[in-house]
């Protein structure tokens, strides 16, 4: 199953390299990873999806934390949170075909970001399956371009990460395992 | 350390401007370091220049390899971190094999590398490589400093990192600029700054109690002892819990010394070429008690056969190590002495007897097809040569170093280790031309012990080139060399797995004796089991170090064996004629 993790790490040189190599290194295949600054200047903040089970996802984390430059660890995916993906589309759109596409964007929330006289490009942002959505229903006017960012992830609720680590302590110690963080 | 640092121009107060590689020094000082391992170059010379107002001793190595190795080789025998020394390029990547050998065994070492100047970096300039690229999945933590004024601090990260929680080798590559600049040198604001590092984990109130109710209700438990127990110093507390709980001990390569072995609970070696007795106890348990081990697949044979009916209690400090490759029932993730010393005093005393009764009906029925038993063929066998010289040396302050392969295994089931920290070999990687710079660097950290080089004709060739080191340093080492004309265990393999083709096993060798003498070194041939007792004591008599080529059969085999991906169980036995031969008398 997917399994969605929120990494703070040290914002230095090097440590994306750290963590990707970590994946490599113990044969976890990445689904998908972003990376970037958070509210504070020293600390970058990954979102990482992997395809694991609940233990090999355990071993994750852990093995997450034996790295120096990790701060914290979250598995998120049995939590509730919000997941966004974005996505940029360039569709073929000639003048018949374009009033059709236009609609198909207002429908999933979606703007037109560029327009040319043979295309439309539409950004969209939004959980990973309403982007697959509207992929699907733009497929038969011809799909030329696209690029997603693959996902970023906060936990719903008024906690902010930072401030949780001492219930991510807990919830470890109610798994099969616990390590104090 | 700290003691006799009264150095009048570094006062705690006031800073003083100093070059990064006089700061290098000074903070290997304040760390304890008396002792590092090196070889110069271009990008390290700077560092080599200001080593001349370092009290530090500096011992030059013949090849970067042989710096790690010796290194490490200090690490173990002393529990303190142990330092190497190269230069850039070259220099850096002959020691990726000693850093891979220490990551593997939990060794805490540091590897300082020169690096070509940062303006340099990227630019493929000569000698230049990305050492800390290289060296990432083989490290606990790395480091590239550019700048002087990076040294202080990362030196004292670097030592922390390596020698806390589950040790491990921390390479600092610092760029020549870097040696070379001054700064302001503040030993005591250069604290460590590692907000994600958190090597003090502990077990949680239930765990400890879901740990005793399984030690409790146990009729058939046993202990794996491992290099945790030598890590962690909690050799007192595994045998305190061990008395108490009436519970027999198997140990792990690793973990030989943890328990004496003349200990009535000490069962012996587990896993590939453990002893059966053993092995078959293991598999007969109703719980395992992994103190300070990884189930690593030499001691555990095939894991969907292992230990079938125990349940499972795993003291471990790195949480990844937790149901990697056996599923655990209670894991208690810390420093195994603390968890020990908060378990012990709830531990109840319960009478095992029965169990321990039946371990002695299976270690009595192996004992028939033990070599020492057998009638002297006029042969010389390598367990000939490790028991004699275990009952030579046994009573002394004995280090042994071994390489790795037949003679590694006879070794740890011939030499009886009672403490720890007196056999030195690399578990993990299985690193070939561990041993000679492993002893030097054993040597040095224990002057006063008797270190013996315990390697097979192959592995020393791989790094017979410190002879030179152990010359120049004037160390007292005796080198056992078990010469079978073979790189044995290969062959062994090949006689097992491979029809007996013997392809690129059969070493042609240099006449060692003679070698030997090259460097001013004694030395002498054994081919007799009556030679062996006077060639050692002649050895420990002698005032300097000296070389044995022991000239042993051929084509002997380590018995047991576990196949690779066989039941831990199905030990492929030493053949039934020679057991016949023994029961006979």
């Amino acid at each position: 199953m997917l399994n969605t993790f929120m990494v703070y790490v040290e914002n230095k040189p090097g440590v994306l390299t750290r963590v990707a190599s970590l994946f490599r290194r113990r044969a976890f295949n990445i689904d998908s990873l972003t990376v970037g600054r958070t509210e504070k200047p020293e600390v970058s903040r990954m979102t990482i999806t992997v395809d694991a089970d609940r233990d090999q996802a355990r071993r994750i984390e852990a093995n997450l934390y034996k790295l120096v430059n990790v701060l914290l660890v979250e598995n998120i995916t049995n939590q509730p949170a919000i997941i966004r993906d974005l996505a940029l589309i360039r569709v073929a759109a000639t003048h018949d075909a374009r009033s059709h596409v236009l609609e198909l964007a207002s429908v999933f929330r979606a703007r037109v970001v560029d327009v040319s006289a043979e295309s439309l490009t539409i950004e969209i942002t939004g959980a990973e399956d309403k982007i697959d959505g509207l992929l699907e229903v733009l497929r038969p006017y011809g799909v030329l371009e696209m690029v997603r960012t693959g996902i970023v992830a906060m936990r719903r609720g008024s906690k902010s990460a930072a401030s949780t680590t001492e219930s991510t302590a807990q919830a470890a110690a109610n798994d099969d395992v616990s390590y104090s963080v | 350390m700290t003691d006799q640092k009264t150095t009048p121009a570094i006062s705690k107060t006031k800073t003083v401007t100093m070059t990064g590689a006089s700061i290098l020094w000074e903070c290997l000082e304040r760390e304890g370091v008396k002792h590092v391992f090196g070889y110069p170059g271009g990008a390290i010379l700077p560092a080599y220049d200001a080593l001349k107002h370092s009290k530090i001793h500096h011992v030059l190595v013949r090849h970067e390899q042989g710096a790690t190795h010796m290194a490490d080789g200090f690490a173990r025998a002393s529990g303190q971190v142990g330092v190497a020394v190269a230069t850039s390029g070259p220099g850096a990547t002959n020691m990726v094999t000693g850093i891979a050998t220490a990551m593997l065994d939990s060794i805490p070492i540091v590897c300082i590398t020169g690096q070509v100047g940062s303006k340099l970096i990227g630019s493929d300039a000569f000698q230049e490589t990305d050492i800390t690229g290289v060296t990432l999945p083989i490290t606990k933590h790395n480091y590239l400093v550019t700048h002087a004024s990076e040294v202080a601090r990362t030196i004292r990260e670097a030592f922390y990192v390596a020698g806390s929680g589950r040790p491990g080798p921390v390479l600092v590559d610092i760029t020549k600029d870097a040696q070379q600049g001054s700064c302001e040198f503040d030993w005591e604001a250069a604290k460590p700054q590692l907000p994600g590092y958190r090597p003090d984990l502990s077990p949680a109130p239930q765990e400890y109690e879901q740990a005793l109710a399984l030690i409790h209700n146990s009729k058939r438990p046993v202990i794996l002892a491992g290099h945790g127990i030598i890590i962690s110093g909690a050799m007192r507390e595994v045998r305190d819990f061990a008395e108490r709980a009436g519970i027999p001990v198997a140990l792990t390569l690793l973990g030989l010394g943890a328990l004496p072995a003349s200990h009535p609970l000490n069962l012996g070696m587990m896993g590939m070429h453990g002893e059966a007795w053993v092995n078959h106890t293991i598999q007969e348990a109703d719980l395992l008690l992994a103190f300070g081990m990884r189930f690593d697949d030499r001691v555990t044979g095939t894991l969907k056969t292992y230990a079938p009916n125990a349940k499972k209690i795993h003291i471990e400090i790195d949480p990844a190590e937790i149901n990697k490759n056996v599923k655990v029932d209670v894991p208690l993730v810390g420093d195994l002495r603390e968890v020990l010393l908060e378990l012990l005093p709830h531990v109840e005393s319960i009478d095992r007897s029965e169990w321990l009764d039946h371990i002695d009906k299976l270690k009595g029925a192996s004992a028939v097809r033990d070599i020492q038993n057998l009638p002297d063929s006029g042969h010389l066998y390598a367990a000939h040569v490790i028991n004699d010289l275990w009952h030579q040396t046994r009573d002394g302050n004995t280090i042994v170093v071994t390489d790795v392969g037949q003679h590694q295994m006879w070794e740890a089931q011939y030499y009886k280790h009672e403490h720890p920290r007196t056999l030195i070999t690399s578990g993990g990687l299985g690193t070939m031309g561990f041993a000679l710079p492993a002893a030097i660097g054993a040597k040095v950290a224990c002057p006063e012990a008797e270190v013996w080089v315990v390697v097979g004709d192959g592995g020393f060739q791989m790094t017979m080139c410190e002879l030179a080191t152990l010359v120049q340093e004037n160390l007292k080492i005796h080198i056992a060399i078990i010469n079978n004309g073979f790189l044995g265990m290969v062959r062994q393999w090949q006689e097992f797995f491979y029809e007996r083709n013997y392809q690129a096993t059969p070493l042609l060798n240099p006449d060692f004796a003679r070698l030997a003498e090259a460097y001013g070194i004694r030395s002498a041939t054994v081919s007799k089991r009556s030679e062996v007792v006077p060639t050692v004591q002649a050895a420990r008599a002698h005032e300097g170090p000296m070389l044995i080529n022991f000239k042993v059969e051929q084509e002997d085999t380590v018995y047991p064996m576990v196949a690779a991906g066989a039941a831990l169980h199905d030990m492929i036995r030493r053949p039934s004629p020679i057991v016949e031969t023994a029961d006979d008398k």
